[in-house]
């Protein structure tokens, strides 16, 4: 029988709010947010790195919140996709999703929402390939993908103004 | 259904493309799935797998568990009732309830790596992981089997010794690891033959794959003092979760309310419980809620796969082209116990042909493999790919474009399939045409490069649906049903109501209701949810538009005959016909009396009370599904990887209520079945341990493994439904299977029928073919 576990506490800026929890040394990032922080936007749906449905941003990178260590997020900023509609106002990756149909149960559609984000943040005209190849990370079994390119392509248009 | 019914086919609303009404909470993370909600003194369930593929349990010792702190219960298959060969009631298919309950919990025996033999409670999940490694359990193990051909030897191991394979004539006499034979034939076979000019026989296996859902399995349960249960789970049916958990826990279902989460995907693998009874069993025992959650290992060891398959087909065919006979012998791999769809692939494989001379046979097999679930089409892609690569063959032999071919033998209006039921309008053929006519079929193909094409029947359910609308004072509209939504059906219910009433899409306020909340709807699966439930959310709307104007008629004083339904308004005829203003031939008399759906709501009070109503209905209006794909690929010689370079998927819905999500139906079907032909397979070692139990060794297709997913939306009305509504949601998993199985041996000059045509077997069978 192992000891219990000494919690860490641990101090960040969630969705640019201060934010302070407890955890294990063990438990990951996507725990503490959706167990702790009642962030559920954030899904679990293999908690080993391999479908992205967990996709935040932590301080400006694009990562797997089931593979960051709760303990490591000491001081970091990070954003969930609670964060990324502002003011009421949703985001042109929410929204173009939205009039695309691009979704049909949903559970990938966060970590597409923070992935597509990210991608039109450090490149405003992604061509489709390089679109395709930066969501490969984000598993959908629903729509084949299709209308999700043309969603998050045609948010960058929107964003580019055109 | 009167074959006399009118089918609408002038729409408003039905037909266009608005924001699915539960779109918001699903782009912003605040849409509730299995997992997301937690309840008040919540411990958590964790359950013991079994080690070994096939082995008698000799004993369960919980006593190293229950002393770790944090503990509060305990739980095997001797808290369960004895299934004995009781009939599982009111389930939406004829199950036996000793092939379910042992699922859920392993009872003397486990016959599959990782079956369930027993769980805890903790107040953490990591305490009670700890606890379920503290439970000793003695084993005494015995031999398994996989291969479902070593399943069939006469010194097999057996893995269920009263098991006599039914559908025998005459029975078996000695017990084997055949669950059932089917076999079902029309015409002559042997004369189709001799009158063919070609007869080509291959043998196609499929692997054991998995519908891959990205949302794992979760539920959190509570029970009351009085012994009432609360569920909630991630399911596509809450009422198949009520009836299943009564039987396997002896729980009235009167009991057990279950309230379904957003669903993250199901395509069949959630329309069956594993862990549900278990979290009401240990939530009773602690008095506290319990909340279970599988990790994807366990999704991928524990919960039902999809059959592996061996189909022999032979197919005769003249000169000409017509098909004169086919013959399918089918294996399907049920796992440790019978759930196969089986029958399904033996009477629907040969569905898309008029060919008078048809023998399909099929054999269940068990295995030490876990328990095969529904996948989207259950059993179809199975004896489908064997009968359209023979067909692409027979084309390739023929000299004749596989279109032109399927066209010659395509089934229409009056052509009678294996199942009996003589086909009403069908739209094979025009999806064949549409195919062939695409931009896409016109490219011509590069060296290394590969076009293959299938078409797909699917039968589609009706089944039973509940539907209630209740008018709020300001005229909003709410619709209720017991729909679990996968995929966009709110938005087809709002759509349906809109149309019916005449009011904007957006006053509409479509809800799914808990088991307490609404009447029985079987689950959403088989395709049948627009169709039947959107019939009873028709009907319930017809039902409110006569009680409507049958208000206004009242406050007018005139007959309800004298008032028109007209654009969500009751107007005063004045005797101009309802037809005549309905289709505004006639405008409306000046002067006539009119009330909005506001106004009559505002007024209800005092016009007879709320305004609501409520329909329900056993569907037997279903109409099948026929889909027609085109695949283009290019094999890489060097590495023997496919790309698929363009993708065609034509299919006739009926009638496409929310056109943009018929799309992503036929484009996700499609990508599944690009999966499943190319990539996905359940690899085992020797000891009937799954290798590959994640989604980065079980790979299911990424963005970039594809290019865009053309799709045609064909509507020839089902003639039986008011809206024209087919089915949409399964048939589209048929063809792609067969179509890039062609298209890659095309491609690459090979014939490699053994699937998945991974990279190493199709650069195996490059080097052979040189």
């Amino acid at each position: 029988m192992s000891a219990p576990m000494k919690k860490c506490h641990v101090s960040a800026t969630v969705n640019g709010e201060p934010r302070e929890f407890l955890c294990e040394p063990t438990q990951v990032l996507s725990d503490i947010l959706r167990n702790d922080l009642d962030l559920t936007g954030t899904k679990e749906g293999c908690t080993t790195g391999d479908c992205g449905a967990c996709s935040v941003m932590l301080d400006g990178a694009l990562v797997c919140s089931c593979l960051v260590l709760a303990a490591e997020v000491e001081g970091s900023e990070i954003e969930t996709v609670e964060g990324v509609a502002k003011d009421g106002v949703l985001h042109p990756v929410q929204e173009k999703l939205l009039e695309h149909a691009a979704l049909q149960c949903g559970i990938c559609t966060p970590g597409i929402v923070v992935a597509a984000k990210a991608l039109l943040e450090q490149n405003p005209d992604p061509s489709e390939e390089e679109t395709r190849y930066w969501l490969a990370g984000n598993l959908c079994r629903c729509t084949g993908y299709d209308k999700i390119i043309r969603a998050v392509m045609d948010a960058g248009a929107a964003m580019r103004g055109e | 259904m009167t074959s006399d019914m009118k089918v609408k086919t002038q729409f408003r609303h039905v037909g266009t493309r608005p924001v699915r009404p539960d779109g918001l909470d699903k782009v912003t993370g605040r849409a509730q799935y299995g997992a997301d909600r937690n309840l008040q003194g919540q411990v958590y369930g964790h359950i013991v797998r079994s080690p070994h593929a096939h082995a008698r349990i000799k004993s369960i010792d919980f006593s190293a568990a229950e002393k770790l702190p944090g503990v509060v219960a305990t739980m095997s298959a001797a808290d369960l009732p004895e299934p004995g060969d009781r009939l599982i009631p009111g389930a939406e298919v004829e199950m036996k309830l000793k092939n379910v309950s042992p699922v859920i919990m392993a009872r003397d025996k486990v016959l599959y790596h990782s079956q369930a033999v027993a769980a805890v409670a903790a107040t953490s999940p990591r305490i009670a992981a700890e606890a379920a490694a503290l439970v000793k359990v003695e084993y005494e193990v015995l031999p398994h089997v996989l291969d479902m051909h070593a399943a069939l030897a006469d010194d097999a191991p057996l893995l269920h010794e009263d098991n006599f394979t039914v559908g025998m004539d005459p029975p078996p006499e000695k017990p084997s690891n055949v669950s059932v034979y089917v076999a079902m034939a029309k015409g002559d076979v042997e004369q189709g033959f001799a009158e063919a000019d070609i007869v080509l026989e291959r043998t196609v296996t499929l692997p054991m794959c998995h519908q891959a859902y990205i949302e794992p399995h979760a539920c959190v349960a509570k029970v009351d003092e009085n012994g009432k249960v609360d569920i909630w789970c991630t399911t596509q049916g809450q009422f198949m979760v009520r009836v299943l958990t009564a039987e396997v826990t002896g729980i009235p279902q009167k009991d057990i309310k279950v309230t379904p989460s957003e669903i993250g995907g199901g395509f069949g693998g959630k329309t069956t419980v594993y862990i549900e009874p278990v979290a009401a069993v240990l939530a009773k025992k602690a008095g506290r809620p319990v909340k279970i959650v599988m990790s994807r290992e366990e999704v991928f060891r524990a919960s039902g796969p999809v059959s592996d398959s061996e189909t022999r087909v032979k197919i005769g065919v003249k000169k000409d082209g017509t098909i004169t006979a086919i013959d399918s012998d089918m294996l399907m791999n049920t796992g440790a116990y019978s759930a196969s769809a089986m029958f399904a692939g033996v009477l629907f494989g040969t569905a898309p042909y008029k060919c008078e001379n048809i023998r399909s046979i099929g054999r269940e097999v068990l295995t030490n493999k876990p328990r095969v679930w529904a996948y989207r089409a259950p059993g179809a892609p199975q004896a489908l790919t064997a009968v359209e690569c023979v067909v692409n063959e027979l084309a390739a032999e023929l000299g004749m474009d596989p279109i032109d071919l399927r066209l010659q033998n395509a089934v229409e209006e009056g052509d009678i399939p294996l199942y009996g039921v003589p086909f009403q309008p069908v739209g094979l053929k025009e999806c064949l045409e549409k195919v062939k006519e695409h931009p896409n079929y016109q490219v011509p193909l590069g060296p290394n490069q590969g076009r293959g094409v299938a078409c797909a029947f699917w039968i589609n359910a009706g089944m039973q649906s509940s539907a209630s609308i209740h008018v709020a004072p300001d005229g909003g509209i709410s619709v209720q049903t017991g729909n679990p939504d996968i995929g966009g059906s709110r938005a087809s219910m709002a759509l349906m109501a809109a149309e019916v009433l005449g009011v904007p899409v957006e006053t509409v306020r479509p809800a799914v209701m808990d088991t307490d909340s609404i009447g029985y709807c079987d689950g959403t699966g088989g395709s049948r949810t627009t169709l039947a439930t959107g019939g009873a959310v028709i009907q319930a709307a017809e039902k409110l538009v006569e009680e409507l104007r049958r208000r206004a008629a009242a406050s007018w004083q005139v007959d309800i005959e004298d008032v028109a339904w007209l654009d969500g308004k009751a107007v005063e005829r004045c005797g101009i016909g309802i037809d005549e203003l309905i289709e505004g031939s006639s405008p409306i008399k000046d002067g006539a009396k009119v009330l909005t759906l506001a106004e009559l709501a505002a007024t209800a009070g005092n016009t007879g009370g709320p305004l609501t109503a409520v329909a329900s209905l056993h569907a037997h209006n279903a109409a099948p599904a026929f889909a027609v794909n085109a695949c283009d690929v290019e094999v890489d010689p060097e590495t023997g990887r496919t790309t698929v370079l363009r993708y065609t998927c034509a299919q006739d819905v009926g009638k496409a209520i929310h056109p943009a999500y018929v799309e992503g139906q036929l484009q996700g079907g499609a990508v599944q079945g690009i999966g499943w032909a190319l990539n996905e397979e359940y690899l085992w070692d020797e000891n009937g341990v799954l290798d590959n139990a994640g989604l980065l060794d079980y790979r299911i297709p990424v963005a970039s493994d594809l290019p865009m997913i053309d799709t045609i939306i064909v509507e020839e009305p089902n003639i039986m439904h008011p809206f024209g509504v087919r089915g949409v949601g399964e048939a589209p998993i048929c063809p792609p299977v067969p179509a890039v199985t062609t298209a890659v041996n095309n491609a690459a000059g090979i014939l490699l029928y053994d699937l998945p045509l991974s990279p190493p077997k199709v650069l195996a069978a490059i080097d052979e073919r040189d």
